[in-house]
C-alpha cells in the first residue's frame, strides 16, 4: 500500500512535468554554475530547507549536487558528483581544514554548525577550485559577513525536539551591532540517542551529543577598511558509529580566523580580502563502549592547519577578474594502540598516518568577461605547488617496511584550469563547460598505514609514490523557462586518469582481525563518471508549487569495473504551498535498484526505495518580536531503508516526529 | 703535493699520541655505558665482567672483559684471552656457543667477546666461566660459578635436526627492534661435543614473523636468513608493522636446501616448531 502511494504520487508528478512542456511562455531567469545555499534558517522557505536547526549535514543534503555518505547519525560526508571528500575541496570560508580522523569519521563539515554560517558555495567540477585542486568540486562553508547596521543588540533563541532517537537541541544567538562595530556571538547544543530505524528497530551506537560556540567580531578603520576576528569551538563526545567498530569519544575542533577588509568602488582593486587563520582537531577514536571486539584499541588523531589568503576582485569593462593567492601548512598525525586479550603480551602501536606535513601555496585567477547581453565567457586557472613530509622517523621506518626505496618528502606542481560559455535569450539558457584538474592523493592515500575500512572488510595501506590524479571534464546544462513553468538539464561527464582507488595485493597480510586481506592504494589508467539530471518546476497559482527531479549516474574504471559509491537512479518530488506566514509541503524522494554496483569493491546491491515527508513552517509576529515555528513528519510510513551512501547498509530514521521553535527579539 | 699526504698522518699520529698518553681519563671512559656483572678473582688478578645490563641472561650476551693487576690496581692491556662456560647438570656438564675474544676497537683496557646461554635454571644456578689469560708469556686462570638467568622471550633455542645433529639458534639482533625493516642477526652453531659448538656455514634459516596477538598476522618484505663468512653469522630483514609481541617462524634448511627443522605457518598450524620470540 505505501508503495503505491509512492508510485502514485510519482506518476501523477512526472505527467505534470510533461504535460506542462507543450506551452510556451516568455520568462526571464539568472542561472548560476556554481549554487549557493542560503542557510535564513528563520525564514520560511519553501523548497526543501525545512528545519530551523538542521545540522550542516542536513542543509547540505537537500542540495541536489551533494549526497552525505552515512557512517552514523552524525558527521557524514560529502560527496558530489559521485566523488568523496577526498577529491573535493571542502573549506570553511576559504580556510583548509582536514578532518583528523583516519576513517573518515570527522569531515569537517561536522565541526561547524548552522549558527557558524550564513552560507554555503558549491561548484561542480573546476568550477569549484577557488579555494584548492579538486576533481569533483569544492563546497565552501561561509562564515557571515559583517553586518555594521547599527541594530543594538538582537537575540534569537532556537529550541528543538525530535522524537525519533530523543533528539533535543537548543541554541543562543546575540548580535551587536553599531555602525563602526559588531559583535556576533552564538552556541548550539545538540544530544540524540539512538534512533530507531522504521518499524521500531534502535540502531545501536547511533548517539551523539555536541556543542559548538562561536564569537565573530569586527570594526571599521575607515570607510574602506575593517578587520574581523572569529572563533569557533566545536566539541562532540559520546558520538556513536553504527556502521563502523569503533566510536568517538571526542572530536574537537578550534577554528579560528582574523582578516583584513578593503573595499573601494573607485579603485581598479575593488575589494581585497586577506586572512590569516589557524586550526587544530583533536579526534579520539575508541571501542570502550561494545561489548565485544576481537581486541580493544585506541586510534587518536590531530590535525593543526596554519593558512592565509588574500583575495581580490577587479572590475574593468567587461571584465571581472578574482585573484585569490593562498597557502596553508598542515600537521597530520594519527596513532593506533592495541590491547591484547593476553595481558601479559605489550600494547601494540604504530602510527596509521606519520605525522605527515603538508605545504600548498597557489595561485587562482578567474575572469567573467560578458560578450554582449546575451554570452558570457569565463576562464579559471589554479597553479600551485604542494609538498608532502613524513616528519616522524617511525612513520617513515614503517612505510619503508612497504616502500624501501622512499624518502621523507614528495613535491608536486598541480595545475587547474576552467572555461565556460554561457548563452541566455529568452526562453532558453544555456552553458556549456570544459575543464582540467589535478590533485594530490590525501594523507590516508598516501601515507596511511593499515587503515581498515569497514565498507568492504580491508586493510588499506597508502602508497607515497601514486602520481597526481588528473581529470578532464565536461558540463553542459540546458533550461528552458516558459512563464511559471521551467525544465532543465544538466550534465557532467569525468574523464580520470590515475583514478586513485584501493587495489588488492594478496601477498600482503591483513592486521585487523577478521578482515578480508589488504589493499594499496593504486591508480586506475582511468575512470569515467557521468551524471545527468533532469529538473522540473512549476508554479500552479500564487501559493501552489510543485518540482520534481530525477537523476541517472554512472561510473566505471578501465578495468570494466563498476566504481563504488555511484548514486542510482534518483528522484525526488515535491508539493508546496507558501504564503508569507505559513508554509506546507509534502516531499516523496527515493532511489531506483542500485543494479550497477562495485561488487569488485566489496560493494553489495542496495534494494530501491522511497519515502515521504511532511513539513509546515508559521511565522508569528508578537508586536516586534518574531516567532519561527517548523513541524512536520520525517518518514511518514515509518519504512525500513537504507541508500546506497549508507556505509554497510545501515538502516535510515523510521518515522520521525519533529518540532523547531525560534524566538527573534530585535 | 707531499703535504697533503704528510698533515694528515701528522694530525693522526699527534691524536693517538694525545689519546694513549692520556690514560688516567681513558680508564674512567671506557666502561661509560657498561654495568659490573661479576668479578673472577685469583692470587694476582681480578677479572671484571661487564654489560649493558648488568646480568646475564640466556641467549646472546656480549661482554666486556678488564684483567686488573691486585697489585698496582692497574689494568692489563696486553692479555690474550679465552673462556670457557660451562654448565653443570646432575650427571653431565656441557658448555654453549662462544666466540673468541678481542680486544674492542679503540679501547686499550677492554676486551670483547659473546657467550650464548642456551638454557638457565630457574635459580640462575648451574652456569661457572673459566677465563684462561696469558700476559707476557705467562699463562693464568680465574674461575667462578655465575648467575645465568633465564630471558622473558624465548631468544634462543636449541633443538634436534631431521639429520639428528642438536642445533642451537641465537637471536643476536635486533637488540632494540623498531617499526620498520629490521636487519636480523641470528647466530647458528652446531654441537658437535658437549664442549664444542662450531658455527654452521651455508645452511639458509626462513623466517615468517607473526603476531598471535592479532589474528597471527604477517609482515612483507622479510628476508631469509643467510650465511656471512665474514663474520660466522646469518643476516635477514626483518619487517615489524607496529610493537607489541611477534614470534619469528624458523624452519632450518641445510645446503640441499633439506628442511631440517621447522614448519610453514597455516591457518591450521599456526607456528612452527623452530621459532625465536621478541617483544617491543
Amino acid at each position: 500500500m505505501n508503495k503505491l502511494i509512492i508510485y502514485g504520487g510519482f506518476l501523477l508528478f512526472s505527467t505534470l512535468i510533461f504535460a506542462q512542456e507543450e506551452t510556451n511562455i516568455i520568462k526571464k531567469d539568472t542561472t548560476k554554475l556554481d549554487e549557493v545555499l542560503v542557510i535564513n534558517r528563520r525564514n520560511l522557505s519553501n523548497y526543501r530547507q525545512e528545519k530551523t536547526l538542521s545540522s550542516i549535514d542536513d542543509f547540505l543534503e537537500k542540495s541536489n549536487q551533494i549526497t552525505m555518505i552515512k557512517r552514523g547519525n552524525y558527521a557524514w560526508e560529502a560527496s558530489m558528483n559521485n566523488m568523496n571528500s577526498d577529491r573535493l575541496a571542502i573549506t570553511i570560508d576559504g580556510m583548509q581544514i582536514f578532518g583528523a580522523c583516519t576513517d573518515k569519521m570527522d569531515p569537517i563539515t561536522s565541526y561547524v554548525d548552522v549558527s557558524n554560517l550564513e552560507k554555503v558555495s558549491i561548484g561542480s567540477g573546476q568550477s569549484g577550485s577557488e579555494n584548492g585542486h579538486c576533481v569533483g568540486g569544492g563546497i565552501d562553508l561561509q562564515l557571515p559577513t559583517s553586518t555594521y547596521n547599527n541594530n543594538g543588540l538582537k537575540t534569537s533563541i532556537d529550541l528543538g525536539y525530535e522524537t525519533n532517537g530523543n533528539y533535543k537541541t537548543s541554541g543562543l544567538d546575540l548580535e551587536y551591532s553599531t555602525n563602526s562595530f559588531y559583535l556576533n556571538t552564538d552556541g548550539i547544543y545538540r544530544k540524540s540517542d539512538n534512533y530507531d530505524a522504521g518499524g521500531n528497530q534502535e540502531v545501536l551506537y547511533s548517539q551523539f551529543e555536541k556543542y559548538n560556540i562561536s564569537l565573530q567580531s569586527g570594526f571599521k578603520l575607515d570607510a574602506n577598511q575593517s578587520l574581523d576576528a572569529n572563533i569557533i569551538y566545536d566539541r562532540a563526545t559520546n558520538v556513536g558509529y553504527p556502521a563502523l567498530t569503533m566510536d568517538v569519544s571526542l572530536a574537537e575542533a578550534l577554528i579560528t580566523s582574523l582578516s583584513h577588509n578593503y573595499i573601494n568602488n573607485t579603485t581598479f582593486i575593488k575589494s581585497l580580502e586577506s586572512k590569516l587563520y589557524f586550526n587544530t582537531i583533536t579526534h579520539i577514536m575508541d571501542d570502550s563502549k561494545r561489548p565485544d571486539v576481537p581486541i580493544r584499541m585506541d586510534m587518536p588523531g590531530w590535525s593543526d592547519t596554519y593558512g592565509f589568503y588574500s583575495k581580490a576582485t577587479i572590475k574593468e569593462n567587461k571584465h571581472n577578474v578574482l585573484l585569490n593567492f593562498n597557502g596553508f601548512y598542515n600537521r597530520s598525525l594519527a596513532e593506533m594502540t592495541m590491547y591484547p586479550n593476553d595481558p601479559n603480551q605489550p600494547a601494540m602501536f604504530m602510527y596509521t598516518w606519520p605525522d605527515v606535513r603538508t605545504l600548498y601555496t597557489g595561485l587562482y585567477a578567474k575572469d567573467a568577461m560578458s560578450l554582449n547581453a546575451f554570452e558570457t565567457v569565463s576562464a579559471s586557472l589554479r597553479l600551485g605547488y604542494h609538498k608532502n613530509k613524513i616528519a616522524n622517523e617511525v612513520g617513515l621506518e614503517s612505510l619503508q617496511i612497504f616502500y624501501p626505496d622512499i624518502n621523507h618528502s614528495k613535491s608536486r606542481l598541480l595545475t587547474s584550469f576552467s572555461s565556460d560559455y554561457q548563452w541566455k535569450k529568452n526562453l532558453f539558457d544555456i552553458t556549456f563547460g570544459l575543464g582540467y584538474g589535478e590533485r594530490a592523493p590525501t594523507v590516508s592515500e598516501g601515507y596511511g598505514f593499515f587503515l581498515y575500512n569497514s565498507f568492504d572488510n580491508f586493510d588499506y595501506i597508502g602508497n607515497p609514490s601514486l602520481n597526481t590524479e588528473k581529470s578532464v571534464e565536461a558540463n553542459f546544462k540546458v533550461n528552458y523557462h516558459k512563464n511559471d513553468f521551467k525544465i532543465g538539464i544538466e550534465s557532467s561527464y569525468f574523464y580520470i586518469m590515475n583514478y586513485i582507488i584501493g587495489n588488492i595485493d594478496a601477498s600482503l597480510s591483513p592486521m585487523t582481525i577478521g578482515s578480508n586481506g589488504v589493499k594499496v592504494y593504486t591508480a586506475l589508467d582511468y575512470a569515467t563518471i557521468f551524471d545527468v539530471y533532469l529538473n522540473t518546476s512549476y508554479q500552479l497559482s500564487k501559493a501552489f508549487s510543485v518540482n520534481g527531479t530525477i537523476g541517472y549516474n554512472y561510473g566505471t574504471g578501465s578495468n570494466n569495473e563498476a566504481l563504488p559509491l555511484i548514486k542510482p537512479f534518483l528522484y525526488v518530488a515535491e508539493f508546496n504551498y507558501n504564503t508569507t506566514h505559513f508554509n506546507a509541503a509534502i516531499q516523496l524522494e527515493g532511489n531506483g535498484n542500485q543494479s550497477k554496483y562495485g561488487s569488485f569493491y566489496g560493494e553489495d546491491e542496495t534494494p530501491e526505495y522511497a519515502i515521504l515527508n511532511l513539513n509546515f513552517g508559521n511565522i508569528f509576529y508578537v508586536k516586534n518580536h518574531k516567532t519561527v515555528l517548523k513541524y512536520g513528519i520525517e518518514n511518514m510510513l515509518d519504512n525500513n531503508y537504507s541508500t546506497y551512501a549508507d556505509w554497510n547498509n545501515i538502516s535510515r530514521q523510521g518515522r520521525n516526529f519533529y518540532i523547531n521553535l525560534s524566538f527573534i527579539m530585535p | 703535493m707531499k703535504l697533503k699526504y704528510i698533515l694528515p698522518i701528522l694530525f693522526i699520529s699527534i691524536f693517538a699520541v694525545s689519546c694513549s698518553s692520556d690514560d688516567n681519563d681513558s680508564e674512567t671512559n671506557e666502561i661509560e655505558g657498561l654495568t659490573l656483572v661479576q668479578e673472577l678473582t685469583n692470587a694476582t688478578h681480578t677479572i671484571e665482567l661487564y654489560n649493558a645490563t648488568g646480568e646475564f641472561l640466556t641467549g646472546y650476551n656480549v661482554i666486556s672483559i678488564r684483567v686488573k693487576d691486585n697489585v698496582s690496581n692497574a689494568y692489563v692491556e696486553n692479555a690474550s684471552i679465552t673462556w670457557n662456560p660451562v654448565m653443570q647438570m646432575t650427571n653431565m656438564s656441557h658448555s654453549c656457543p662462544k666466540s673468541a675474544i678481542v680486544k674492542d676497537s679503540g679501547k686499550t683496557t677492554v676486551y670483547e667477546g659473546f657467550i650464548i646461554y642456551q638454557m638457565a635454571n630457574l635459580d640462575g644456578s648451574g652456569w661457572s666461566l673459566t677465563v684462561d689469560y696469558t700476559i707476557n708469556g705467562e699463562a693464568y686462570s680465574a674461575t667462578d660459578t655465575i648467575t645465568v638467568m633465564q630471558a622473558e622471550k624465548q631468544n634462543v633455542t636449541s633443538f634436534t635436526g631431521s639429520d639428528n645433529t642438536r642445533y642451537i639458534i641465537a637471536l643476536l639482533q635486533p637488540q632494540t627492534p623498531k617499526i620498520a625493516i629490521n636487519d636480523m642477526v641470528v647466530g647458528l652453531y652446531k654441537m658437535e661435543s658437549m664442549m664444542s659448538f662450531p658455527v654452521v656455514e651455508d645452511y639458509t634459516i626462513t623466517l615468517d614473523p607473526r603476531m598471535p596477538g592479532m589474528g597471527n598476522h604477517s609482515s612483507p618484505n622479510n628476508t631469509d636468513l643467510t650465511y656471512n663468512s665474514i663474520n660466522g653469522l646469518y643476516y635477514g630483514d626483518l619487517s615489524l608493522t607496529m610493537t607489541g609481541y611477534w614470534v619469528l617462524n624458523l624452519k632450518l634448511l641445510n645446503t640441499q636446501n633439506e628442511v631440517l627443522k621447522g614448519e610453514d605457518v597455516t591457518t591450521d598450524n599456526i607456528q612452527s616448531s623452530l621459532y625465536l620470540e621478541l617483544e617491543f
